[in-house]
């Protein structure tokens, strides 16, 4: 296992938002996080990267981590796609790339062959960019840089049926290298690239499994994740 | 049991002035005496206008670098209007008053449509322009660097004259009485909970369908009312208004008395407002025979506000319980 | 007309040291979330140290040693006291609070509350003329200054790595750590940045006002911070925009109305700036 959460729970402003999540993530493939709006889903990711207090135990690679400082944990090779993006708006495209690069030889071949057209836009403010490109800029910054698992939240939010699907084929190739813990409200995705999947459901881990099993079974899709789109 | 504190408090310090007690090292002369009756008076003032300060700061979040504009209004305001114009102490305060609660509604809805450190900064800028025109004497009103002192020939007798300081005295225990109830009142009140909760998250307050501006521009009406109220009594108690009290560092003060003796909590800031006064006077007394940067007060009421930041983040009335709870 | 030049001038003179205090406040600001109180310290401790490295060393050199001076403390403030606070925001504005009324207490024990006579260089007391106006040299020394370090902060922020650092911290602090890189040495950074220019303009100023009192960075923080928010918290270029802007206005005002119309001019200003476009300003700005 790659990382291991145990019993992690995070307090926030006087709310419970955490209660004692546990789960495991593979060396391989995509686990997905799902759950419902508001279970948790974007604070565990944030808790395992040391973004907000939480107690417990996370281990990565073996190692326990939980309380090291993020930018200490990202560069043991965790990289991190937030939800909504973050690309720095007032940095160009060519900048946001060049604050990401870690390694001493950046990949910047991986990333110009998925995404040739950052290349051409590299002195485009990014603020400018639309949503998909902003996600092909949040994703290039992960993949510059040799990791040994990626946290990514809701990549394919906002945006167009034809960028949801460009955007999970990238995530389908970058797979093959890296295991993903991936957040995602889109079923069709989720059904296309995940092998596992932890169900949380008001701060507590509802169900862990195989995604095929979740997802083929419509009644408990619909009662863990209350949604009836299962494509 | 713990309800009669206050009350008894109240009390002890209500018959203060018939007591001759001498506590050496602690003040100059008996308890009784003019020069320690004023003392006191100063420490109820700051007491109340520290309390009147945290309803913004620790109650609803407010930080404001402005408060010494009110404080500075009231003052000059109640004592320009006696010297200059020769109205009757009632007269000026009953048209102070409510003309400083007019000018905190005038700034505060202007500054009140910024919020976080833009809030101070903007108030901070309004205050200063209350210090430029203080210092610049227009019209002979304010007396420029050296104030302004109180015409007596406008007071009632009772006020006048070393032999009425306690009624001086009485009348700050007064004005500090004032503001607990008030400040207590709405800390009581369905209000106080809201203003909390505004502190906490305003995103909450507004779901409940409250209006978070109305309710913010309110608590700093009513906390600029007490400030103007309290600047008068101080210029009665002192015999007039200084410059100092229309300082960036008067508000800077203020936050060190809340925050020394806990800040949001029941009787901290009258706490913190009192050790703080009786420190910088007794400091500015006796500092002459300290060495070095301990003579100045400032530094060392400074010094000890940044390590209370650090040790003692419940301020002094943190502390006391602190000890309390593990018995 | 002379009057009209040298009001400019002089106007432009302030205005260069509103930026080179509001820079260091608003990188500060922007990147670490403090409002520093202890800036106008930051100032003094140059000036001070200036005023006292003159006459054993020279005044070339104790001009390097204020700056220095005003660096080393920002340093030191940030990595001593500030760093123990991280993200408690409003604790870390009540330590510069605390900070600012005891450095000025202490200053003021040491050397006394009365202005002392500043060392100047001869040739910076001298006067030129220029059209009809007899205009001090002083002036130009203190404008060239400041548009020599906005040029040099820009091209420190525009071309090296930590300069990138900053520009990306100042919009989002948390994602720059999410990338690997540890977000704090570039708080250090700033602080000392902020010190050593805050530390510049104590020492112009020292000239600029021909003498120093412990509470002289306190008047001129309000100003800056004035400058610090009509520019637009974190951007380095709106702060030499409004630093322009708030000391002419302030010159001209002050000369042709009445005393210290020109001070509440800028309040005013203020006002109507946040009465606009009050979460443009709330806001920190995009680009810096």
């Amino acid at each position: 296992m790659i990382l291991r959460v145990k019993d992690l729970s995070v307090r926030l402003g006087g709310s419970h938002i955490l209660q004692g999540v546990t789960f495991d993530v593979p060396p391989s493939g995509v686990t997905a996080l799902l759950g419902r709006n508001g279970v948790g889903k974007t604070t565990t990711l944030r808790a395992v990267l040391g973004e907000v207090p939480a107690v417990g135990t996370v281990e990565f690679g073996g190692e326990p981590v939980l309380g090291r400082p993020t930018h200490r944990l990202v560069r043991s090779g965790l990289g991190y796609v937030p939800e909504d993006r973050c690309v720095f708006a007032g940095l160009t495209v060519a900048e946001n790339l060049r604050l990401a690069v870690r390694d001493p030889d950046p990949d910047y071949e991986t990333v110009h062959d998925l995404f040739p057209e950052l290349r051409a836009r590299a002195g485009q403010r990014a603020g400018t960019l639309s949503g998909g490109q902003q996600q092909m800029v949040a994703l290039a910054r992960v993949l510059l840089n040799r990791n040994r698992l990626l946290l990514v939240d809701e990549p394919t939010k906002g945006l167009a049926p034809a960028v949801v699907s460009a955007v999970a084929s990238v995530l389908a190739r970058v797979a093959e290298k890296v295991p993903i813990l991936l957040v995602e409200q889109n079923l069709a995705v989720v059904r296309r690239l995940a092998l596992g999947a932890v169900v949380l459901s008001a701060g507590r881990v509802a169900w862990t499994g195989a995604a095929g099993e979740l997802l083929g079974d419509a009644g408990r899709t619909r009662t863990l994740l209350g949604v009836g789109r299962a494509a | 049991m713990k309800r009669f504190v206050p009350l008894v408090v109240l009390a002890a310090l209500l018959a203060l002035p018939y007591s001759t007690l001498r506590i050496p090292g602690v003040f100059e002369g008996g308890l009784n005496t003019p020069g320690t009756l004023q003392m006191l008076a100063i420490c109820l003032v700051f007491g109340g206008l520290a309390l009147g300060y945290d309803l913004l700061f620790g109650r609803a979040g407010l930080l404001s670098f402005g408060h010494a504009l009110y404080i500075a209004a009231g003052a000059y305001g109640t004592d320009i209007l006696i010297s200059h114009f020769g109205w009757s102490l009632w007269a000026s305060v009953a048209f102070v008053v409510p003309a400083v609660a007019l000018l905190a509604a005038l700034l505060g809805a202007v500054a009140l449509r910024t919020t976080g450190i833009a809030f101070s900064m903007v108030t901070l800028a309004f205050a200063q322009v209350g210090w430029i025109v203080v210092n610049r004497d227009p019209g002979g009103l304010t007396g420029g660097e050296e104030g302004l002192p109180l015409d007596s020939a406008g007071l009632p007798s009772a006020l006048v004259g070393v032999a009425n300081t306690a009624n001086l005295y009485w009348l700050a225990l007064a004005f500090l009485l004032v503001v607990v109830v008030v400040v207590h009142g709405i800390d009581r009140a369905p209000l106080g909970r809201v203003l909390t909760g505004l502190r906490d998250d305003e995103r909450r307050v507004s779901v409940l369908g409250l209006s978070t501006y109305g309710l913010k521009l309110g608590t700093f009406v009513l906390a600029g009312t007490l400030a103007g109220l309290g600047g008068s009594v101080h210029a009665l108690i002192v015999g007039g208004a200084s410059p100092h009290l229309a300082s960036a560092d008067l508000t800077l003060s203020l936050i060190v008395m809340a925050v020394l003796g806990g800040a949001g909590t029941r009787w901290g800031a009258v706490v913190g407002g009192i050790a703080y006064a009786y420190l910088d006077q007794r400091l500015t007394q006796v500092g002459g025979g300290l060495p070095g940067p301990l003579s100045q007060p400032l530094f060392v009421l400074g010094s000890l506000f940044v390590l209370a930041v650090y040790f003692a983040p419940g301020g002094l009335t943190g502390v006391l319980r602190r000890r309390e709870r593990p018995a | 007309m002379s009057t009209v030049i040298l009001l400019f001038l002089t106007g432009l003179g302030l205005a260069a040291l509103y930026f080179l205090i509001a820079s260091g406040l608003s990188l500060v600001f922007g990147l670490a979330g403090v409002l520093n109180f202890a800036h106008g310290l930051f100032l003094s401790v140059g000036a001070y140290a200036t005023w006292w490295a003159a006459p054993r060393w020279g005044l070339a050199l104790a001009v390097v040693f204020g700056i220095a001076a005003g660096a080393a403390t920002g340093a030191l403030v940030e990595v001593v006291l500030i760093r123990p606070l991280y993200r408690r925001h409003t604790e870390q504005v009540l330590v510069t609070v605390g900070l600012s009324l005891a450095g000025v207490a202490l200053l003021q024990s040491v050397w006394g509350a009365d202005p002392r006579t500043y060392p100047r260089p001869s040739w910076a007391s001298s006067v030129t003329s220029i059209g009809s106006a007899q205009v001090p040299v002083d002036r130009f020394l203190l404008i060239g200054t400041a548009v020599a370090v906005l040029l040099a902060l820009l091209a420190f922020l525009h071309k090296t790595r930590y300069g990138l650092i900053i520009r990306a911290g100042v919009e989002n602090r948390d994602m720059v750590s999410a990338l690997g890189i540890d977000v704090r040495r570039a708080f250090t950074l700033v602080f000392t940045i902020g010190g050593a220019l805050a530390g510049t303009a104590g020492v112009l100023g020292g000239f600029y006002f021909g003498s120093v009192s412990p509470g002289q960075g306190a008047s001129l923080l309000i100003f800056a911070f004035i400058v610090v928010v009509i520019g637009g918290l974190g951007s380095v270029t709106g702060s030499a925009v409004a630093a322009v802007v708030v000391g002419l206005l302030q010159q001209f005002v002050n000369y042709y109305g009445a005393a210290g119309a020109g001070d509440v001019s800028v309040v005013v200003l203020l006002a109507l700036v946040l009465l606009l476009r009050p979460s443009g300003l709330a806001r920190t700005a995009a680009t810096v």
